[in-house]
């Protein structure tokens, strides 16, 4: 459990990172949750890191023109904690709540958990059905913004170009009206999501309106259920017409296979924590 | 003096906080990887990823050629390095000749090829990677009822049926017992392999002091002395040239009881670089290569009378070996044999154990040792007849215990139960969950479709080993008592202490006896340079056999402190205790600091008395000890996804009695959290290919703080007539008493679905697919 030898350069600024970084040699250290076990284990090995994580000009919570803007090295604790975010986009805190332990909260951050696009993390999902913008910056300047489904191109894979660095996550301000669940089946082991499910909705009369149904952890890419959201607008939440609205959620699906949960079984908990997340998600919507 | 406890209370039944806490909880603990040397060099070890294969060819020269490796040692160099030891001996076992780095073929996944010796760890970890083995991968087995079918790989080409042996054990008339019954149950019950998981993986420093031709190496071990003794073997160094230091050991539950290669390894390439070493395991070396534990397959059929009376039990065992033996692997499984009775008065027994190699690591003691697999198959087995029966569980139990007039009660597999009330702890633990009650509310809940568990236990253990004839390396403990001239204590126990507090719990016994405060008795051990031969900690043994060899050298010392309290009382008529010695006719007392101080000066000496105040003791156990209790599990299970939840969890156990119940009620916590991991989430997954697939903490789910129920412990006591402080032992009876009640609590959830027994770890898939079958049938 001993890491290759690598060189490790803390910036102090943003500006200094983004030199150091644009050759696109580097790799960014934003917490290292993921990135170190990967490096003991020898199953990577950097050359060169540069710690982004205590820059102070990628941390910060801010509201602003209907949206949260999120630094890329705020900590899932912060968010966790954030009186804005839990009234503004409780989702997102309620996401962030489930996520490893406490030192691991205290230590990972967003836009590194963001931009290592593990396909079991626990953000994926919400950050589908928050519809999430994802702001990237390199040293070339060129700074560019993106949905995050665009941003999320497949298993560990992001639209991140080489020297580029995720700068901050938008989601938009949620009115207090919407209803909205993340709920998770954690993998015994390691906690990460087995299934997890992001639900954000509205209750529109007594019917379901606007629904955002996102999955992580099942198969190699975290996706929207677009499917899902349509046959849930406009239901009352009766149990029968749930069950039957997510029937298709892992319709199509390439699902995980591991020593925790067979494909089947992984297909089985989306559609039971599907409704399980829209039942609390619709009795918050007001 | 800083202790809060005055003088002359009675410390012995009181929860006194461990006096290694402290240092545990500051961070200032010495652990080995805390040991820096001058000079000191650093050791890694290239490891076979393949589970069998051949070794066509080893390259070392680019590892040789990075600056700063000092030396690369394969096979070919220390074959002449004696085995790793099996201590075990069973008639016809086969033992490989287990090389401590591996010659021409590896057999598991993790077994050592070669090591790198380095003026640092970071070069040394580097320079492995540098190292090109040709290997010849071949087919390997990684189960062991796979390994016995016919036409599988062999482990050992030399020994095809893949069989280190067979062992018989007959007990009463088995056949009787069958012809007798009127109902006879079978099934196959499998106690997984687990992976042991100490905070603390192994750690070696080797020091060689060529000048004195001595060895010294600290280990992260349970059984320094024993440790020394083959060692030293294996080396070829006088043992008396040969110390081993045990320092601060973060856990073991059993996987430090052993000798493993490395400890030979490093004091090898002390001696052959003339430098201090260090090597320190990663987690996934502890994983891969530190033994493993359980791995059994059961085949059980109990016999019994329509009224209940259980008459006999066959058991076919099979234990999945690994590849090796290492100290006790072949003995584990005799242990579950041994407690096959259980609690239970039936005397017929048929056991018949086939021991296999597979390409894994080996197996051997892990917390509980062969007794939670006899607890958990023979606590299954009752469930089933009572199941089959229609009657009660605790019904059954009650039926079929050993009466209280029985003991010391002989059992069918040749064990004298030394003392017991098997019935009080079940009752209580009856009475605390409520049990009519919970019955009626788990009809409710049934007729409310949801799926609501009642599961109990209820265990006996063999502790305290053990005589020496029935155990490997004799079964005794040593103390030693120096009271210090100026009157402190100094206490060395022969016992290796890793986590069980016997630095507390010793103190206690030795400050009642001498009558002093907790602060005046300080306890060493683990080092064999300091400490008298001892055995070690392991099998719950080291306050039953090392805290009454402690008991005895007091009694020793007390006989000599008293004479010299008479001489300077100028009395013969004396008596000690509360630390002094009083005149009983004058009513004079003398400190035991003076008497102390008198044994050392002696200026003048009590009629044949030495100076000095020392005792030794060397305490021979005449039985074991049968601690035994009874948990009671209420769980409910998730008709959707067969998740579990544990909603109540009773853990009433019998050890005799206690001498620091916090101590006792944190072994019970750490043991039920085992068993309950067992239960519900632990497995180490091989691969057909001999691939550990659970080979990080990532991926083998031990419980977490946040995953356990809530415990309500509770006592009853029946003193151990074995020892004179009356105790019997606690470490593994959480363990043990903990998955048969949580499994007998799942099965009793799925019971209206006509579930009759299910395997570990129970986890939510294999439960959701029990249901799915239960609803279409």
């Amino acid at each position: 459990m001993i890491a290759q030898n690598f060189e490790y350069t803390r910036p102090k600024n943003l500006e200094e990172a983004l030199s150091l970084l644009a050759d696109g040699n580097a790799k960014v250290l934003a917490g290292g949750m993921s990135l170190v076990p990967l490096m003991k284990l020898r199953l990577a090995s950097p050359e060169s890191l540069v710690d982004i994580a205590r820059l102070p000009e990628l941390n910060y919570i801010r509201e602003e023109g209907g949206a949260l803007h999120l630094g890329a090295a705020v900590t899932h604790y912060q968010l966790e904690s954030s009186a804005v975010v839990r009234s503004k986009c409780p989702l997102l805190a309620e996401c962030a709540r489930q996520i490893g332990d406490p030192q691991v909260r205290n230590r990972g951050t967003l836009g590194g958990s963001v931009a290592h696009a593990d396909p079991s993390s626990d953000y994926p999902a919400v950050l589908l059905a928050l519809e999430a913008r994802v702001l990237m910056i390199s040293a070339a300047g060129g700074d560019r913004t993106i949905g995050y489904e665009d941003f999320l191109v497949d298993t560990f894979t992001t639209a991140l170009e080489p020297g580029e660095v995720v700068r901050e996550i938008a989601v938009p301000v949620e009115d207090n009206r919407t209803g909205y669940s993340y709920q998770k089946v954690l993998q015994p082991a390691s906690g990460f999501a087995i299934v997890g499910i992001a639900v954000r909705l509205r209750n529109d009369g007594g019917r379901i309106a606007d629904a955002r149904v996102a999955v992580t952890g099942l198969g190699g890419k975290p996706y929207r259920a677009r499917n899902v959201e349509n046959a849930l607008n406009g239901l009352a939440g009766g149990a029968a017409e749930l069950q039957h609205a997510v029937a298709t959620i892992a319709e199509g699906i390439d699902a995980n296979t591991d020593i925790h949960a067979s494909a089947e079984y992984r297909k089985h908990l989306a559609r039971v924590y599907a409704i399980r997340a829209v039942a609390v998600a619709l009795s918050r919507a007001q | 003096m800083a202790t809060t406890i005055t003088k002359h209370e009675t410390l012995v039944g009181t929860s006194i906080r461990r006096k290694e806490d402290p240092r545990l909880i500051t961070g200032t603990a010495t652990y080995v990887d805390d040991i820096q040397m001058p000079g000191m060099h650093h050791a890694c070890i290239l490891r076979s990823p393949y589970a069998a294969a051949k070794i066509r060819g080893i390259d070392k020269q680019a590892a040789l050629d990075l600056p700063g490796v000092v030396a690369v040692y394969t096979g070919e160099d220390t074959k002449d390095v004696g085995p790793v030891p099996c201590g075990a001996s069973l008639p016809g076992l086969r033992v490989p000749h287990h090389y401590i780095l591996a010659i021409d073929r590896v057999y598991f996944v993790g077994h050592p090829v070669a090591v790198v010796v380095a003026t640092d760890r970071y070069i040394a970890r580097d320079a492995v990677d540098l190292i090109e083995v040709d290997f010849d991968p071949q087919a390997a087995v990684a189960d062991p009822e796979k390994a016995l079918a016919p036409g599988a790989p062999a482990v050992h080409p030399e020994w095809p049926d893949n069989t280190a042996f067979t062992y018989l054990q007959d007990g009463g008339d088995i056949d009787a017992a069958f012809r007798d019954a009127e109902v006879v149950v079978k099934e196959r019950i499998v106690s997984q392999r687990l992976i042991p998981s100490p905070m603390e993986g192994r750690g070696v420093v080797a020091d060689w002091k060529s000048g004195d031709k001595a060895l010294t190496i600290y280990t992260s071990t349970q059984i320094p002395h024993l440790a020394r003794t083959l060692i030293a073997m294996m080396l070829g160094v006088p043992e008396h040239r040969m110390r081993i230091v045990a320092p601060e050991v973060g856990g073991g539950f059993g996987s430090k009881l052993n000798v493993y290669a490395e400890e030979a390894l490093m004091g090898f390439v002390a001696m052959h670089t003339g430098k201090p070493v260090k090597w320190i395991e990663s987690r996934r070396e502890n994983f891969t290569t530190t033994i493993h534990g359980r791995g059994h397959v059961d085949y059980l059929e109990m016999a019994a009378k329509k009224d209940g009376t259980i008459l006999g039990l066959k058991i076919k065992l099979i234990q999945d070996l690994g590849a090796y033996h290492q100290l006790l692997t072949p003995a584990i499984p005799t242990l579950s044999v041994l407690m096959m009775p259980g609690l239970y008065r039936f005397k017929n027994v048929h056991a018949e154990i086939v021991g296999v190699f597979t390409n894994c690591v080996p197996t051997d003691a892990y917390r509980g040792a062969g007794r939670p697999e006899a607890t958990h198959t023979i606590e299954r087995m009752v469930d089933i007849l009572a199941a089959e029966l229609k009657m009660d569980p605790a019904e059954l139990r009650f039926k079929n215990f050993v009466g209280n007039d029985e003991f010391p009660f002989a059992t069918a597999t040749g064990l004298s139960y030394d003392s017991g009330n098997y019935a009080a702890p079940l009752r209580k633990a009856l009475e605390m969950v409520d049990y009519d009650k919970l019955r009626e509310e788990q009809k409710q809940a049934r007729e409310e479709g949801r799926l609501m568990g009642i599961g109990m236990s209820a265990y006996g253990e063999i502790c305290a080993f053990g005589p020496s004839p029935a155990t490997p390396a004799g079964g005794w403990e040593s103390a030693t008592v120096k009271i210090e001239p100026s009157g402190t204590v100094t206490v060395l126990t022969g016992v290796s202490p890793h986590g069980q507090g016997e630095e507390t719990t010793f103190a206690q016994i030795a400050a009642d006896e001498l009558g002093l405060n907790l602060d005046d008795i300080v306890v060493q051990h683990g080092d064999t340079a300091i400490v008298q031969y001892g055995i070690g900690t392991f099998g719950s043994r080291a306050t039953a056999v090392g805290g009454t060899a402690l008991y005895f050298a007091l009694q020793d010392l007390k006989a000599k402190l008293k004479r010299f309290g008479g001489m300077l009382l100028n009395s013969d008529d004396v008596t000690l205790g509360n630390g002094v010695c009083v005149c009983n006719k004058s009513g004079k007392t003398v400190t035991l600091a003076e008497m102390a101080g008198a044994s050392y000066r002696a200026m003048s000496l009590p009629a044949n008395t030495e100076p000095g105040l020392m005792a030794t003791h060397f305490w021979e156990p005449p039985n074991f000890t049968f601690p035994f209790g009874a948990h009671i599990a209420v769980t409910e299970v998730d008709r959707d996804t067969g998740a579990i939840e544990v909603k109540r969890y009773v853990a009433v156990d019998d050890c005799g009695n206690i001498i620091n119940p916090l101590i006792v009620a944190g072994q019970i916590h750490g043991g039920v959290a085992q068993g309950l991991g067992q239960a519900l989430c632990e497995i180490a997954v091989y691969d057909d290919d001999g691939q550990l697939l659970s080979g990080e903490f990532m991926d083998y789910a031990i419980p977490k703080a946040t995953t356990m129920p809530w415990i309500e412990t509770a006592h009853t006591v029946t003193p151990s007539p074995v020892n004179p402080l009356g105790v019997k032992g606690v470490g593994e009876a959480g363990t043990i008493g903990a998955s048969p009640a949580i499994v007998n609590s799942v099965v009793d959830a799925l019971s209206p679905l006509g579930v009759r027994h299910l395997d570990m770890p129970m986890t939510p898939e294999r439960i959701w697919n029990v249901i799915q079958k239960g609803v279409q049938s």
